[in-house]
């Protein structure tokens, strides 16, 4: 395995970690259901997707990789589409957005 | 019924992860000999592909995969596959399960117990993907019996 590989996995597998600590954070601080959905948005698609992206370079052009890429293709596809379908049907039954905490001067909720 | 509306982008990607997911499913179910998988997680994946589709396009377009009726149904089905052919082996002289001396021609016992094998792995497949979705159906409520 060359050193190139090596260091590619790495910073892919880093920089997916990263988002995910981003993302987690932003759950736990994030005011309301709509900006919490776009910090978990990030963990499940793209911190997904760089780690196994990175598995992926690590693996190199095996079967097991090939594998990691059909799973990056469908996380690809289904993860924003379940955080779009959240979003949207929490605005259906009427939830509205987070506009500023009344104290802070921003407008009423 | 409350009043829906078709979110497009669930339905396309509905769309299009449906058949994938249904044919990894029977690779899942096929493939159960020689690695992870088998009848249990294949017909738990064929349930997702049936739910995904009820969930995206509503019962009118997921009965044409399969109806509410059926579900109840082709779960007795697979239950009955799988014991059919585990009294076959006892029927005929052998253990429960235990194929090697049923009577089939043009097969040596050791493929005799593999082919069996998979039939009932495709009478679990059935019976769990059947039951899962009927169990979504139920948990809808009856809106409108087919």
């Amino acid at each position: 395995m060359s050193i190139l590989q090596e260091v590619v996995a790495i910073v892919l597998f880093a920089s997916g970690v990263l988002f995910m600590l981003v993302g987690s954070l932003g759950l736990l601080r994030l005011p309301d259901f709509f900006t919490r959905t776009h910090a978990s948005g990030k963990v499940d698609s793209v911190g997904m997707m760089l780690c196994l992206g990175g598995l992926a370079v690590h693996e190199g052009p095996t079967l097991s990789g090939v594998k990691l890429l059909l799973v990056i293709a469908f996380v690809a596809v289904s993860s924003p589409v379940a955080a779009h379908a959240l979003a949207r049907a929490a605005v259906r039954s009427g939830l509205r957005p987070w506009r500023g905490a009344p104290d802070e001067g921003g407008p009423d909720r | 019924m409350r009043e829906t509306s078709r979110s497009l982008v669930v339905v396309l990607a509905a769309r299009g992860l449906a058949p994938v997911i249904q044919l990894f499913a029977l690779y899942v179910v096929f493939h159960g000999h020689y690695s992870p998988g088998g009848g249990f997680q294949g017909g738990v994946l064929l349930a997702a592909a049936f739910v995904l589709v009820r969930l995206a396009g509503g019962y009118e377009t997921g009965r044409h995969q399969i109806t509410r009726r059926a579900g109840p149904l082709l779960g007795a089905a697979g239950v009955l596959l799988f014991a059919a052919v585990g009294a076959a082996a006892f029927l005929t002289g052998g253990n429960l399960l235990d194929h090697g001396r049923v009577p089939v021609p043009g097969f040596a016992p050791a493929e005799l117990r593999s082919v069996m094998i998979l039939v009932i792995e495709v009478g679990v497949a059935i019976a769990v993907a059947a039951v899962l979705t009927a169990i979504y159906d139920e948990l809808l409520g009856s809106e409108d019996d087919d």
